[in-house]
């Protein structure tokens, strides 16, 4: 088929619209920014797109807790057409604020519930914290993080404390809903410590999906690690490759979440 | 009736944990043995149970939180609580997202009185009096915005007390009066510093007008046979305020017949743009809200710096988060609107363990906020209004200096992006044309802001808002400024844009009318946070979030219709004419009819005279230490060379994807001199930013000071791979006593110095701002008066455009074996140096400061031509442009950044035979950067620089930073000992 259509939405302080939008058109889709309240008012109809991109960002200043209030907009006025374009053979990501809104909807992790049963709470530190962190791709059925191994990504939030209960945690493993993970450099598990671990997320919880791997929800920020000269360490690796002779690679780790996300319409 | 919905964390609550440790910290005696928190939602209105309930369901999470209605959540076992809730007016974010979200949910939108409101608990467990737990609730809340209620465990048993609701109730406004002048001068002078009669007999607060000030405009008014309304004479001082017309700057001074700003600001940019010819790339300086540069073909990248000074003082986090939000509008409101694409801040704080009670009032009752507390706030406040923004922050520093401690210097700044056409037109030129109207957009007006920092206890009393501190809403803002910058400006929808800042509407309306010829605004169609303003607190409130528009009559429709769908409230007040007047009505009768030119250019010309003060006495230590390596561990640990890590981290600098040298430097963390960002992804261009001030050199010698500010902003841009081709600068000058003929002299020398390195730098100034009154009268505990004056500070931030961005380089070590270069030559230029501020601080107590402050020279620009060419051969593997700490801590911040170490040898250098080693490690003699490469390079490297001082002075290595002069070692310390140094600091903040 043709590119896959893609919705990032934005509106309420949603901040990541643009950056978003733009990976997904690099990676070959058909993206636009369109947003909340046009798609609320009925100009844009969701059944008419095949990926929804809830971007990053401070939807009403993550007052009242993050990810709630726009949550609450979506949740109030558009419950009916979210869960019928998630039921589909559509796409959903989340990231960061957008997987706070998609877990407050109870889109993630268990859709058929239609109740929130995770949450992202302050960090362990109670601060916002911007870094670069390593996180593993763990064996589910995710579309995005398909062959995606161990990655170098960057975190900035203030709430991204993966919290839940033990008998959903467990539920979650069995069904490999846990899609990402914080680890560190040579990708084993991050054990909670910090920095590798940035936010004390429960079992180094950095990302998950629904049980098909369509929806999926995760605290980095992929659009932010698309091209190699976006990544923390790349004067480093630049100077080492230019003293051996080669090129300097295009992409970043981020790159192939978005890839996946086309090539599953392919 | 109130309702109220109680939330708190249903298990580990950090924020808790944090609270608790920072009291542990404050209040070492306090016996808190655990601590809860409660967020409250007041809910002043009608609901039916049922509703009540869908709402507590709706803000409380069902996993992380547990809420209840009406029903307060109490820990099992407590002593007291204390509830932090914001005064009636003060900004409420969380209420207002609350208020939405409840309308949203019962789609039932509010009543006029009714609202949301928010507002925190603290539980205490512990044995605890109340005076203690009042001493701690006073270092969480602000007396100027925050109401307290403090409860013990039986006052909460005897039964929940009645919310508190913050609701505002004014009086009926009073009718506009008019003022009379025609009185004895010294009735006149005390309107001008006091204000108008209200009508208890007080007064309204400062007009900030002085005597040549007042007698022109009673000529004004005799020539038009009429009094001043009172909202025509709160409307002149605003216009007239040092704020919005920098009569310092502009005055005659000595034998400069143009004033400052003319002859040595604007002059420079003049000259060199003049110079430039071809090459100049400046499109709009000093005549908007931001100066703008070509960034390509098609694009054009603005930057504006602010201070916020003063509201810092009183209220850190709420002066702050309003600076940053502000100085973002400078952008929206530059052209016909820029994106914000980047924050900088700089703070300038008292050491943060400086704790002497210091009071504003005689009998002790006011206390000035400790250090520790303003750096607290501000660093908070700018994280909010930047994170919220979606702005990224790469770019910052922090200074210390004990005179910083009567008022905070906060710098912030932002960065904007715009298309060079919008809709047809060039987008950098705007004018309302006369027919226009004029629509104010964004948030409501209270009383917010009105007459500033002068605060009366009458204006705390119960129902009537806090005035003086502002609380910015970015969200409120992000709505305004991406329906302006991605939407209505591409579609064509207004004519021009401006900032509601200084002075709000009376400023900004009246500033556009210049456009068109005038203007007429009814101030009844001016949307109110609450009623009961009266018409001149309408015209000059400073309320935030707002921009005013001037939208053609056949477009307004079309631009009403697409902010309301944006959630953006707007309304139309009036319309542009060209009737030369500024005419305001309200009720029906005519409030204000002023002819624009007295109202713009009546303001008389200040003639100042400068006089030189006698030079400082040196303070030159007697000796100096034997352990130079001990000292480079010191002089990394000085706060004004230490990590902050812990603000660039709390600080989203890679939201927008453009980061690319970022503030923390190599896997050592180390905060970078200079960032680079790359605003459009697919192109490879970039902008480089840097900042740099010398407060330290000033009391030695002002012309150095602000001549090294420049030296170093320049030489931090061109380090990390920027080009004297494309470097534009931006200054602001936070001075104190500028009447002081002294003063005013160092004033003059700092500014001759700005003139003179820019132009022989060929880096035109396109904006700036100055701050004049940095000054504290205040008192000791006893009432002993004490005057506090910052240091006279001139910050210098660059803007630049680099061409390939891949090209750019970093300050870490790259590999053991590259080359370590210095580059530039180094002089015996202690004074003011961290170094002997270190030395003396060990010794004595108190800073040594010197006699000889670096200055820089002219003769450094063919230096960094060369360098900027071995830079785009890619020659060229890490960089630092060494300033406080010298060639030392650039050794040392690069060994950090890379994890590697370093030998380099002093006798290589030139001066080395005339200079002793703690000269050659410390002095900060400007003009020199210390750079690396790769063996390979080094022939074609030093071919670049020929004819320059260049010197090899040693290799990057897996071991120490070790620094020798010949087979003696001079300093030498780990790598992992320096780091240590570095990071200690603060460690905890």
């Amino acid at each position: 088929m043709a590119s896959p259509k893609v919705l990032v939405l934005t509106g309420y302080g949603i901040n990541c619209d643009e950056e978003t939008c733009w990976a997904f058109a690099r990676a070959g889709g058909d993206a636009r920014i369109v947003h909340v309240n046009d798609v609320v008012d009925g100009r844009v109809r969701l059944a008419d797109w095949h990926v929804l991109a809830v971007p990053g960002g401070f939807s009403y200043g993550d007052d009242t807790g993050s990810g709630k209030a726009l949550a609450n907009r979506l949740r109030n006025n558009l419950r009916d057409a979210l869960w019928e374009f998630a039921g589909g053979d559509r796409l959903v990501i989340g990231i960061c604020n957008g997987f706070q809104v998609l877990t407050c909807l109870g889109l993630l992790p268990s859709p058929e519930t239609r109740a929130a049963a995770v949450g992202l709470s302050h960090n362990a530190q109670a601060r916002y914290e911007c870094r670069w962190v390593d996180c593993r791709a763990e064996d589910s059925p995710c579309v995005f993080t398909r062959g995606l191994g161990t990655i170098r990504i960057p975190v900035a939030h203030g709430e991204g404390r993966f919290t839940t209960g033990e008998d959903t945690h467990a539920a979650m493993v069995a069904r490999r809903q846990i899609a990402l993970r914080y680890a560190r450099p040579d990708g084993t598990p991050a054990g909670g410590r910090f920095p590798c671990n940035p936010n004390g997320s429960m079992d180094d919880i950095a990302g998950i999906c629904d049980r098909s791997g369509r929806i999926f929800g995760l605290m980095p920020h992929p659009e932010r690690a698309f091209h190699f000269l976006q990544r923390d360490d790349w004067p480093a690796r630049a100077a080492a490759l230019r003293r051996a002779g080669e090129p300097l690679p295009a992409f970043a780790d981020g790159q192939r979440i978005f890839a996946n996300a086309v090539a599953y319409f392919a | 009736m109130a309702h109220r919905i109680y939330v708190r964390a249903a298990g580990a609550d950090t924020r808790a944990r944090v609270r608790k440790a920072a009291i542990a910290r404050l209040f070492p005696g306090a016996a808190v043995r655990d601590l809860w928190l409660v967020d409250n939602y007041t809910i002043a209105g009608d609901l039916t149970p049922e509703a009540c309930e869908r709402v507590r369901a709706m803000l409380t999470h069902p996993v992380i939180e547990e809420g209840a209605a009406d029903r307060p959540l109490l820990p099992a076992r407590f002593e007291y609580s204390f509830e932090i809730a914001f005064l009636p007016g003060v900004t409420d974010n969380a209420g207002r997202t609350a208020r939405e979200a409840i309308g949203d949910l019962l789609k039932a939108p509010f009543a006029p009185g009714e609202d949301a409101y928010s507002s925190q608990t603290t539980f205490l467990a512990g044995r605890l009096a109340r005076a203690e737990v009042e001493a701690i609730a006073g270092a969480f809340a602000n007396p100027l915005i925050h109401h307290i209620e403090i409860r013990s465990a039986e006052e909460w048993r005897a039964g929940a007390a009645a919310p508190y609701v913050p609701r505002v109730t004014l009086p009926e406004p009073a009718e506009v009066c008019a003022v009379d002048l025609d009185i004895p001068e010294d009735a006149l002078l005390r309107l001008g510093r006091e204000g108008i009669a209200g009508p208890g007999g007080g007064r309204r607060g400062p007009l900030a007008l002085d005597r040549e000030s007042l007698l022109a405009i009673r000529e004004y008014f005799r020539r038009c046979g009429r009094m001043p309304t009172d909202v025509e004479l709160e409307s002149i001082a605003q216009t007239w305020s040092e704020h919005c017309k920098h009569t310092i700057f502009a005055a005659a001074l000595d034998e400069l017949e143009d004033g400052l700003y003319k002859t040595y600001i604007k002059g420079a940019t003049a000259k060199i743009r003049a110079a430039k010819a071809g090459g100049d790339f400046c499109v709009s300086v000093f005549r908007d809200n931001s100066g703008a540069i070509a960034f390509d073909d098609e694009y054009l990248v603005t930057d504006k710096v602010e201070t916020h000074n003063s509201p810092c003082a009183l209220d850190p986090f709420g002066g702050a988060i309003t600076g940053i939000v502000g100085v973002n509008r400078d952008a929206i409101g530059c052209g016909l609107g820029a994106k914000p694409i980047a924050n900088r801040y700089g703070f300038c704080f008292a050491p943060p363990d400086d704790d002497r009670p210091l009071f504003r009032d005689e009998e002790c009752r006011q206390p000035l906020l400790s250090p520790r507390r303003i750096m607290d706030g501000v660093i908070e406040g700018v994280n909010v209004g930047g994170n919220c923004s979606g702005i990224p922050t790469p770019q910052g520093f922090v200074c210390f200096d004990p005179r910083y401690r009567g008022k905070p210097l906060v710098f912030v700044g932002t960065v904007g992006l715009m298309p060079r056409t919008s809709a047809g037109r060039p987008s950098h030129r705007k004018a309302a044309r006369p027919g226009d109207v004029i629509v104010m957009a964004g948030g409501r007006v209270g009383r917010d802001g009105i007459h500033g920092a002068t605060f009366s206890s009458e204006a705390l009393s119960a129902g009537s808002p806090a005035a003086a501190v502002q609380i910015g809403d970015p969200i409120t803002q992000k709505k305004l400024s991406d329906a302006i910058v991605k939407e209505a400006r591409d579609a064509g929808l207004y004519h021009s844009i401006t900032d509601n800042g200084a002075g709000g509407l009376s400023c900004s309306v009246a500033e556009m009318a210049r456009e068109c010829g005038g203007c007429v605004v009814e101030l009844d169609r001016v949307p109110l946070k609450y009623p009961g303003l009266e018409p001149w607190q309408i015209w000059i409130s400073e309320s935030q979030e707002r921009m005013t528009l001037a939208v053609p009559p056949d477009r307004l429709d079309a631009f009403t219709d697409l902010m309301a769908r944006r959630g953006v409230e707007t309304a139309a007040i009036g319309r542009f004419e060209a009737s030369g007047r500024c005419r305001v009505s309200w009720r029906g009768a005519v409030v204000m009819d002023v002819d624009l030119d007295f109202l713009h250019d009546g303001l008389p010309r200040k003639t100042l005279a400068s006089k030189a003060p006698p030079r400082p006495a040196p303070d030159e230590p007697d000796a100096l230490p034997d352990d130079l390596g001990a000292a480079l561990l010191g002089v990394m640990a000085r706060p004004n060379v230490a990590s902050y890590a812990f603000i660039s981290r709390q600080y989203d600098h890679e939201v927008q994807g453009g980061a690319v040298l970022k503030p923390l430097a190599g896997a050592g963390e180390v905060n970078a001199r200079a960032t680079v960002m790359r605003p459009l992804p697919d192109r490879p261009r970039g902008i480089v930013l840097s900042q740099a001030l010398f407060p330290s050199y000033g009391d030695l010698d002002p012309y150095a000071m602000a001549a090294c500010a420049v030296d170093a902003a320049v030489r931090q841009a061109i380090a990390a791979g920027g080009t004297l081709d494309r470097l534009a600068l931006l200054d602001n000058t936070c001075w104190c006593s500028p009447y002081e003929p002294e003063r005013l002299w160092q004033l003059k020398e700092a500014i001759r110095a700005c003139h003179d390195f820019a132009v022989a730098f060929g880096t035109p100034f396109i904006s700036g701002k100055d701050s004049m009154f940095n000054d504290f009268a205040g008192f000791a505990p006893g009432g002993a008066p004490v005057a506090i004056s910052v240091p006279p500070t001139i910050l210098i931030s660059s803007l630049g455009v680099v061409d390939d961005v891949a090209r750019c380089v970093s300050l870490d070590f790259k590999a053991p074996g590259d080359l370590v270069y210095v580059l530039g030559a180094t002089r015996a230029e202690l004074g003011g140096s961290e170094f002997l501020a270190w030395w003396g601080a060990a010794r004595r107590g108190r800073p040594y400061a010197g006699s000889v402050a670096p200055l820089p020279s002219a003769r450094s620009m063919s230096l960094y031509r060369a360098y900027e060419r071995a830079v785009a051969a890619g020659l060229v593997t890490s960089a630092e442009a060494p300033g406080q700490g010298g060639l030392g801590v650039a050794l040392a911040r690069q060994a950090v950044a890379g994890g590697l170490g370093c030998t380099v040898d002093l006798a290589a250098l030139p001066e080395a035979g005339r200079l002793t080693d703690a000269e050659l490690l410390f002095s900060e003699t400007p003009g020199r950067i210390v750079c690396t490469v790769a063996p390979g390079a080094r022939e074609a490297f030093e071919a670049c620089l020929r004819g320059e001082d260049a010197v090899c002075a040693g290799r990057v290595t897996e071991g120490d930073v070790a620094v020798m002069r010949g087979a003696a070692a001079v300093a030498c310390a780990s790598v992992a000992r320096l780091a240590e140094a570095y990071r200690r600091t603060f460690e905890g903040f």
